[in-house]
């Protein structure tokens, strides 16, 4: 597959990416002790932990794009992007389990089966969780680089039953949530045209 | 209306308001937020509706709204509703009433009690507060402009306004305007029913739907209609906004029901804002008729509340 002219490769290192990606985590932790969260402050941390992952998610999506089409290669920062990304997703979710529903298990297991748009969630975030296992290096030793390579195309469902989830969650049709899922069907859309 | 089985409605004392909102919050929640509200502030008449629970504090029961026609994020109709002009207001009441006409709210509000009604409020969402409303009974409105014997509901309408409500400009609609909801003319002639002029005492600030909003305690809060423009009687279940938007989530009576849940999230138990705990507070189970039952359950009795949500 051609791959434009690598025009721009940052020299930056990785862990700025990865101290960078925990600022809106530290935000809102400096919010909850010295800020405020508004008036239901569980519901802005769960809101606020669910977009930041999604963002993330796409961030991470729009890397290998970004090289093919416009010579910008921030291939070595994907790891970092994708970890975070994950991160906000449990964190997303420990504010759901804890702080939303109290650890009442018989409520949250009702949400999962009877709630499409927590069902969807789940899925997403069970997708998630192999990607995160074996986002180290001796992981991609031991399963080999190829099944490494398929092992993580499942982020393509993750990053959509992502965005479907927050569609599904809000009343009427907001705009919002329907760029969010726009810029996901985008991304998926132009691996599948490539791969045509 | 069985107000001994309630022992949460006993007779209030006198609170100073002090009590319960420091002068602060007032200044704070009052200074920027609200333009005019209805007229003059009527002092408040104690009501035995009140409920003893703790108030929501003012900041958060006017910072954190759902009115839509001036933005879906609850911050919004805070800082947009500063715009809209609540006076003059007049009020069309038309349909089946002896006494239709284009009424002036000040002349609407002249002869009333201004009651204070210390409701709790329950949101579809799974939130609720406890809000100080000041108003008066829809019923005394009601019975000035003489229904007819044929009227069976009561529609209402939401102010239209683009030019001061931001929502309702644009392209993208999020939901039909007007905004609608409607009663059946015994919940509307039920005593627990209020239009609220007020809150905390002072003038309803814009984003609370001034300068007159519906109050109907036992069902969610998208039943309270705001901004009122237009009251009709008719004899025909009116079209309300949500069921309009999405029949098989929002019905009609939408009373506040544990039992039956809203498709897409459980309506068992709810989060109380500002409950002690911050982050940790526990959410409480939710009340069949948001804890009115004694008072309005008699208005259903036959009918299959999972069938008429
Ligand atoms: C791929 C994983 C996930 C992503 C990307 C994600 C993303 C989001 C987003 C963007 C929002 C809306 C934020 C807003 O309104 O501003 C949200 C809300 C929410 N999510 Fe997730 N989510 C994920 C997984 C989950 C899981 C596993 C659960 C729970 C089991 C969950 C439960 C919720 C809840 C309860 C809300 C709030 C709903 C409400 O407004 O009441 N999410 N999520």
């Amino acid at each position: 597959m051609a791959i434009a002219n690598l025009r721009f490769q940052p020299r930056l290192a990785t862990w700025p990416v990865y101290l960078a990606g925990l600022l809106p985590a530290l935000w809102y932790v400096y919010q909850i002790f010295h800020g405020d969260l508004g008036a239901d402050p569980v519901k802005t941390l769960e809101h606020a932990m669910g977009e930041w992952a999604l963002r993330f998610l796409i961030l991470g999506l729009a890397i290998t794009p970004l090289r093919r089409e416009f010579g910008i290669s921030l291939l070595k920062y994907r790891r970092a992007v994708g970890l975070t990304a994950f991160l906000y997703v449990v964190l997303h979710l420990l504010v759901y389990l804890l702080l939303d529903q109290g650890l009442d298990w018989a409520a949250i297991w009702a949400d999962i089966i009877k709630r499409p748009y927590i069902t969807i969630g789940m899925a997403g975030f069970l997708l998630l969780l192999p990607l995160a296992g074996t986002s180290f290096n001796a992981a991609i030793r031991w399963i080999g680089g190829r099944n490494w390579n398929r092992l993580h195309k499942l982020v393509y469902p993750a990053v959509l039953a992502g965005a479907v989830h927050y569609v599904l969650l809000v009343k009427s049709w907001p705009l919002e949530p329907l760029v969010y899922l726009g810029i996901v069907l985008m991304l998926l859309g132009w691996r599948v045209w490539r791969r045509a | 209306m069985l107000l001994r089985h309630a022992p949460d409605l006993s007779e209030r004392e006198v609170t100073p308001r002090d009590l319960y909102v420091n002068r602060r919050q007032i200044l704070a929640g009052f200074g920027g937020l609200m333009i005019a509200g209805a007229g003059n502030v009527q002092a408040a008449v104690k009501s035995p509706f009140s409920t003893q629970e703790t108030p929501t504090s003012l900041k958060d029961i006017t910072s954190y709204n759902n009115f839509y026609e001036f933005g879906t994020d609850k911050s919004d109709p805070a800082r947009n509703a500063g715009r809209l002009t609540v006076k003059p207001w007049k009020v069309k009441i038309d349909g089946m009433v002896g006494k239709p006409g284009d009424y002036d709210l000040d002349d609407i509000l002249k002869g009333m009690t201004i009651e204070e009604r210390i409701y709790r409020m329950r949101c579809v969402e799974g939130w609720s507060m406890v809000i100080p409303w000041n108003g008066f009974p829809l019923a005394s409105l009601l019975t000035r402009v003489e229904p007819l014997s044929g009227a069976k509901y009561v529609a209402f309408e939401t102010l239209v306004r683009p030019s001061e409500m931001p929502g309702q400009a644009g392209l993208f609609k999020i939901l039909d305007w007007p905004y609608v909801e409607g009663l059946r003319l015994d919940e509307a002639m039920h005593p627990l029913t209020l239009l609220a002029t007020g809150l905390y005492g002072e003038n309803l600030p814009n984003q609370n739907g001034a300068p007159l909003r519906l109050v109907v305690p036992w069902k969610y809060g998208f039943k309270g209609i705001k901004s009122i423009v237009r009251i009709s009687l008719t004899d025909k279940e009116p079209r309300t906004s949500w069921n309009i938007q999405a029949p098989q989530e929002y019905g009609f009576y939408s009373n506040v029901n544990p039992a039956v849940d809203h498709p897409r999230w459980s309506q068992a138990t709810e989060r109380r804002i500002g409950d002690t705990g911050g982050l940790f507070a526990k959410r409480r189970p939710t009340l069949p008729f948001n804890g009115y039952a004694d008072q309005v359950a008699g208005l259903y009795t036959g009918m299959d509340l999972r069938k008429f949500y």
